[in-house]
Order: structure tokens, then sequence, then C-alpha cells
């Protein structure tokens, strides 16, 4: 793990030029992560830097993931579930969609940029929504820039 | 001590063009815990599978990566390989470097990046994995139908013939529903009882159908193979066994005026009575609001004329519990009540009915004996008004939806009406025809040009009563592009569709969810329409929307196919994904507890030693739990995890992207 992470590392700490912003998402296994494969049978092609860890619900999001993830160096984080109505689980995702409401706004007190948690629905048969909002995430925090290595929500080496 | 095995696909070139899988191979050979890393051509073939069979095998693997297509098209095919040598299949774990990397990258750097951290993620989340084995329920072999209509007839009788025994509860004396009240059935025209009493009688004397009739539902508890339910049998005050239902009692009973509900009270029945004369079972109740010997104390002809002793004046209502493993919903329906709409006489004008009253003039075991006379003075109505859409369709005052039945009996009572009354004028006014189903176009055509119905595409404003009797009907013809009315003798509305009322308590009970309109909610609109969110609770025919007979019949079938299916072992398996509560450190807030759509979690007592104070924490059942973790997320004592995805599993997830 350790070369890997000095690979990444310096990719990252470069200059704001040549910038690939790491994006970390949290999805749900019915609607979002199905409709992450609809985009790959259907061979749309969307910026390659985010990284899906998947999860039975967004109501399985404990805000403490963001956090880890922001402080294990993550640029941006993106949360997608079922369309409201639709959670498999049926209520998973307004429980998400409440906790979200509450943690944006906690995540300005701490410092982190609201602009780097992104929140959306995507539903299994959206999988050019899904392709567009991997590049529309990915271009807006490239021009947020790096998440500061001197934040101190970041984890210190 | 970890021993990972990584397998990275090729899948042909699907991967392997895009992604450098022996790259990725050699990447996850260094990571910590990994045994062996190899990458294959196709990994889902048999040498593929062989070669992770052989690697669990001889190098003793505690986790395995595939590291190939998306989970969704192969992990169930990996599992059963890790499963076949004796790996339990959820230490298994896929990567997705095809729909999520190969697929949708060109650039061969980028990608291969990307599939080494997607390879990590999942190495670390293995490492945490545990062994789980599925949760087994035992299964009550029984089923319950709740409802006697055509659906819950078809489906008692579905599930009987598969060999299961059903407890068919109705609420009203006799089974038979709606469809009983019918005179014909478009678009047939088959007389509605000649095809349905056959069916009833099946289903009384089907050896695996329990019928009980004048019950109610009282409680339910317990869960999907195990249901405890409580059944209220209301006094009938008649002993069903002495009774052999000759009907004297009916004849000599001097309350005879009452309103008979299954005419639409067009007729009137006695105080002791039998809904109708085909009633299944064939045995009279006493309407102990009306009797005089019940409410007043005087009377009692009936048990005197009963030459078998069988009227029980002492009877009460009981309460039965019985133990089932399926149940399923056919509580069917009810009109909207049409007094909402003034403009039509809001209930006030006799002479404007319903279509269920129309339904019983038209039939000939009905109050008029199949002749059609309107309700205020017995007179042959020589105009029939009937205007479609009286309630459906009408977000302000009525309801939003179609109800999908009206376009079609409006069209059959034209029909009928010309029939019997040839000198007869039938004016239909409609906003859509709505005739979808098979031989359904064909039929309104046939009401149009062979039966000389008259259709006016317009709505109606106003329905008043003329002084000389005739009730004014003024509308719109919208294709003419005027105003119309119509001097009418009765007017018939086709009132929307409803649920019955009190059907949401039934539902609250179980815990099916219902819609805005009060229809019960399937598990998915386009493939799961006969389950619920509630596992084990199935619906049928008009309960879960507005349906004619054809679709009432085919859902309950397909009902009954889930419930066979569900019996048919004698335990039920499920995924081990559930959640588990530690109850040391479980406070009791019982968030937990609200938040679980599939009320699967529950108050438990912690054994205390006698004179010790009783402590209550959440505990999972392991029946209901479908594993969606907002419970593990809300709990404020970080006392509730999902096995499959717990926290441990995810943080390190989260830490291997830094």
């Amino acid at each position: 793990m350790e070369q890997t992470k000095a690979n990444t590392k310096t990719t990252r700490d470069a200059s704001a030029e040549g910038f690939e912003p790491r994006i970390v998402a949290f999805v749900c296994n019915w609607c979002t992560y199905a409709g992450a494969d609809l985009a790959g049978t259907s061979r749309m092609q969307y910026a390659p830097n985010v990284r899906i860890i998947k999860l039975p619900c967004t109501g399985r999001i404990d805000p403490m993931f963001i956090l880890k993830a922001f402080e294990g160096g993550a640029d941006a984080v993106l949360v997608s579930g079922c369309h409201p109505g639709d959670c498999h689980y049926t209520s998973g995702n307004y429980h998400a969609r409440r906790r979200w409401a509450v943690f944006h706004k906690l995540l300005d007190f701490t410092g982190i940029d609201p602009g780097r948690l992104h929140f959306s629905w995507v539903s299994a048969a959206e999988g050019r929504k899904f392709a567009d909002l991997i590049n529309d995430v990915t271009e807006a925090v490239r021009g947020l820039g790096p998440f500061a290595s001197d934040n101190p929500a970041r984890r210190q080496a | 001590m970890a021993r990972v095995g990584v397998f990275i696909c090729h899948c042909g070139e699907n991967i392997g063009r895009t992604v450098d899988c022996a790259a990725v191979a050699a990447e996850a050979g260094r990571m910590s815990g990994v045994a062996v890393a190899i990458d294959y051509k196709y990994m889902c073939s048999d040498p593929g599978q062989a070669m992770i069979r052989n690697a669990i095998a001889e190098q003793n693997l505690t986790g395995v990566v595939v590291a190939a297509c998306s989970p969704r098209m192969h992990e169930v095919t990996f599992r059963r390989a890790a499963a076949q040598v004796g790996l339990n299949p959820y230490l298994l774990e896929m990567a997705n470097l095809r729909e999520h990397c190969s697929w949708v990258h060109e650039d061969r750097a980028s990608a291969t990046a990307k599939a080494i951290d997607l390879v990590r993620v999942m190495v670390e989340k293995v490492k945490r994995n545990r062994a789980l084995l599925p949760v087994r329920v035992h299964i009550e072999p029984t089923a319950m139908v709740v409802g006697g209509g055509i659906a819950g007839i078809q489906a008692a009788l579905d599930i009987a013939a598969g060999g299961k025994k059903v407890i068919l509860v109705e609420k009203s004396p006799s089974i038979g529903g709606h469809m009983a009240r019918l005179s014909e059935t478009f678009p047939t025209l088959d007389c509605s009882q000649c095809i349905l009493t056959p069916r009833m009688v099946e289903a009384a004397s089907h050896p695996n159908i329990t019928l009980m009739t004048y019950c109610e539902v009282a409680a339910v508890e317990g869960f999907v193979g195990n249901f405890q339910v409580t059944i209220r049998r209301k006094a009938r005050y008649v002993d069903v066994a002495k009774c052999t239902g000759c009907g004297d009692c009916a004849t000599k009973c001097p309350q005879k005026k009452i309103p008979n509900e299954f005419d639409a009270n067009l007729g009137t029945r006695t105080a002791i009575y039998t809904p109708f004369p085909q009633a299944v079972p064939n045995k009279p109740v006493i309407d102990a609001e009306h009797c005089i010997k019940l409410t007043k104390g005087k009377c009692g002809l009936c048990a005197k004329v009963c030459t078998r002793g069988a009227i029980n004046f002492q009877d009460k209502d009981e309460l039965v519990q019985v133990k089932v493993g399926a149940i399923v919903l056919a509580t069917g329906f009810e009109l909207w009540d049409h007094s909402a709409y003034g403009e039509y006489g809001g209930g006030r004008l006799a002479d404007v009915i319903d279509g269920f009253a129309f339904e019983r003039l038209a039939s000939a075991s009905g109050p008029t004996e199949g002749r059609i006379r309107r309700p205020s003075d017995q007179a042959e109505p020589k105009t029939v008004v009937f205007i479609q859409c009286c309630g459906s369709r009408d977000e302000k005052i009525g309801k939003a939806y179609c109800s999908k039945i009206c376009c079609m009996y409006t069209a059959k009572h034209a029909m009928l009406y010309r029939h019997k009354v040839h000198d007869g004028r039938a004016v239909v006014f409609y906003m859509d025809i709505r005739a979808a189903g098979k031989g359904y176009e064909e039929f309104v055509r046939r009401a149009i040009e062979a039966d000389g119905a008259e259709y006016v595409r317009g709505r109606v404003s106003r329905v008043y009563r003329r002084s000389d009797g005739k009730l004014i009907v003024r509308g719109a013809d919208t294709l003419a592009g005027r105003a119309m009315t119509v001097e009418a003798d009765m007017v018939v509305l086709a009132d929307a569709v409803v649920p019955r009322s009190g059907s949401e308590k039934l539902a609250q009970m179980l815990g099916v969810p219902y819609d805005g309109d009060g229809f019960y909610s399937e598990a998915h609109p386009k493939l799961r329409p006969v389950e619920t969110a509630a596992a084990g609770v199935f619906l049928a025919g008009a309960c879960q929307a507005p349906k004619d007979i054809p679709d009432s019949v085919a859902q309950a079938s397909a009902a009954a196919a889930k419930v066979l299916g569900l019996l048919s072992s004698d335990e039920l398996e499920r995924e081990p994904i559930i959640a588990r509560v530690n109850s040391q450190t479980c406070v009791h807030c019982r968030a937990c507890i609200n938040a679980c759509p599939y009320r699967a979690i529950e108050d438990a007592a912690l054994p205390a030693r006698p004179g010790a104070p009783v402590v209550q924490v959440a505990r999972v059942n392991e029946g209901l739990c479908q594993g969606c973790g907002t419970c593990v997320a809300l709990c404020r004592s970080n006392s509730i995890d999902l096995d499959g995805f717990t926290d441990e599993q995810i943080f390190a997830e989260i830490a291997t992207l830094e």
C-alpha cells in the first residue's frame, strides 16, 4: 500500500495545473450502482477520477464515512442513491437526505468547502445521468483545486 | 492471518484492451494480505472457475477477490464456485473492472490506476469479511386469504390446488363479493352469478379450504412464515351446524323493511336474512341492530319456526387464533360517494343512482326481477343518461386516477338497458373511451352500432329535477361544439373505484404500505405486482388498483403462485445481510425500531436475575431484516452493525483511497 500511496501523492500535491481530483462516491447498490453499470454497458465515457464504494442503501451512510474520506485526502465526496419514493428499502434514501441536509451545514462549519460534497439521485435507468454527473463533479472540483493539505480536516502524515 | 486470492479477468478484450491486467495482478500480489494474484482471459468460464477453486484449496485462501465484470453479473457464479470447495460464499467479493472502468475510460494509464484502486478497496473489505450463514426461518404451511370476492376465491382455489391449506376470511355473511351483485359481465355478457357460483361452491367444498365468513381480521402478529392472526368471528345467532338453509325463519320474520345493502338499498330484507339466494354458506345471520328479539326482547318467531333449533340468541362474537405462513390481501373495492358532486344531485335525487344499483335493477334476481324501474316511482324510464368519470380523473373533488372499468360497464349498462327497454333512449356522456382489453373495443362499438346507445363526448354540468318529475341533464357535446340538454327519467353515475373503507387498518396491522388513495402498494410497480414491502404478504385484485375481473383473477393466480413458492419448503433461507445489535451497548433509544421500514427490529428484555432491573434493548428479527443499514447509520451509541457491510469494512475501504 505504501508504494502506491507515494504514486498518488505526487499527482495530488502537484500544482493546480494537471490536477486530477480524487472523488470518493458512496452509492446504493440498487439504483446508482446499477445506473453506473448501465453507463458501462452503454460504453458512455466519463472522467476516471471517481472511486465507487458500494453500499446496500444510502441510508447506510454514516456522516463519519464522509469525514473519513476527506480526512484521507479525497478532494470531493459524492453521495448518490435512489430517487425519493423509489428506495429499494422504502425509506433509506429519505434518511440519507435528512442526514445530508444537516451535515451539509456542519461541513461548512468544519472548514470544508460544501462544494466538495455532492448529493444526487441516479436511478438504475439513468446511465447517461451518472456519466454526466461524474464529469460535472470532476470539473467542478478541478476548479476548486486540491483539498488543501494543511486543512485541519486532513489526516496529517 | 489473511490469505486473499485475487483473480483478475481480461474478459476477452473487454477489460484487457483498456486495463493492463497483468500489471494489476502484479500490484495486487504486493498488497498486504494477498497470497496469490492471477490474471486470466475468462474467469467465469469452466477453466477460470477451476483456477479459483484450485487456488482456494491449494493455497488455503481465507478470502477471494474476483476483479472482473459487475457483481450484478457474476457474483452468484463465483460465490457458488467458492462454496463448492468449502469456502463460505460471503468471503468472496467482486471488483468491478468492466462496467465501472474498462468500458467507460479510454486512457490506459488512468484506467489501470483506477483498476488497481478498485482491487485494493475490495481486498481490504474481504480481509474483514466474516463467514455468514444463511438465516433459516420456519414456515407454517398454511395460507390465509383476506376477502372472499372473485380474487380471494381464485387465490384460495389455486393455493388449495397446490396442496396447501388455506383459510379464506370474509367479513360479510357470504363469499362472492361484488361479482355476485352483477347482472352480466363484459365483454361476453356472461351471467355473473352463473360463472361465479360454481367457484364459490368449489371454494366451500375443497378439502384444503376453510371458509370463515362473517369474520374479520382483528390482529396480526409475527412475520413471514410465522404469522399469528386473531380473527373475530362475529355472532351470527344461527348455529351453522344445525341450520339446513330452509329459509323458514326469514319468511316469518316480522322486520321486513330493512334496506338491503346487497341490492344497493333498492330492495328490502328481513332482520334474519341470507344476503342472496346463492349465498355460500347458505346460512342466515341475524342483523342485531334490527332484530326485535335482540333489541327489545320480544318476538323470537324465527326460533319458534325453526324445526332444527338452530337459532341461538345467546351467541357472542368469538376470537379465534390461527397460525399461517403467508397472507393474501384481496379486500377489493367500493364505489366513491358521489354526494360530493352536488351538481349531480348530491345523493338527494332518488333517480340518480350508481353502477351497482343499476346492476341490481338489471339482475334477474334483483329487487325488480330484472325489469328496469326507477327508484322514485317504479316507472319504467324511457330515457336514461349515463355519466362517465364521476369522481375519476378529477383532482379537485374526486380522484386523480382513471378507474379503468367504468367505460366498459357503462357500455354494458347502456346495452342491457336497450335490450330490456326497446323504445328506450340511452345517452352516454364521456370524456374518453378506455376499452383496452381483449374484445373490449368491439364491445363498445357494439353498444353504439348494434344497440343504438348515443355516445356524447362532453361533461355534464348539472342534473336537477324539474317540477314535472323529469331529470334535466345539462351537458356539452364537444364534437358538435354545442351545449346539450337531455330530459331524462333516470341517471346512472359511473363513480370512481376506491378501496374498501377500513382497508388501511388492515394494512397498518400488517405493515403494508398504501398510497395516497388508499390502494395497497405493490413491491415494485413493474416487476413485483403481487408482492408487498411486508415479506409474506401478497396482493390480489382491486385492493391494489382499479381492476376488472380477468385481471383480478390473473393477479390472484399470480399471488397464489408466490404463496406456493414461499410455502414449498419447511424453512425459508434468507440472505444473511442483516443487522445485529450489541445488547451490551444498546441504550434502547428505539431510533432504529422507529426507522426500520420492515418493522424488523423489536424491543427485547435481557435476561435478568430476580430482583434486578429489567434492561430493554433492541433486537433484530433475522426473518424480516432486509439489510439496508439505515438503522446502523442512525444508532447514536454505535450499537448496531450490518453483516456484510460493517463499519470496520467500510472504513477500511475508505482508508485505501488515501
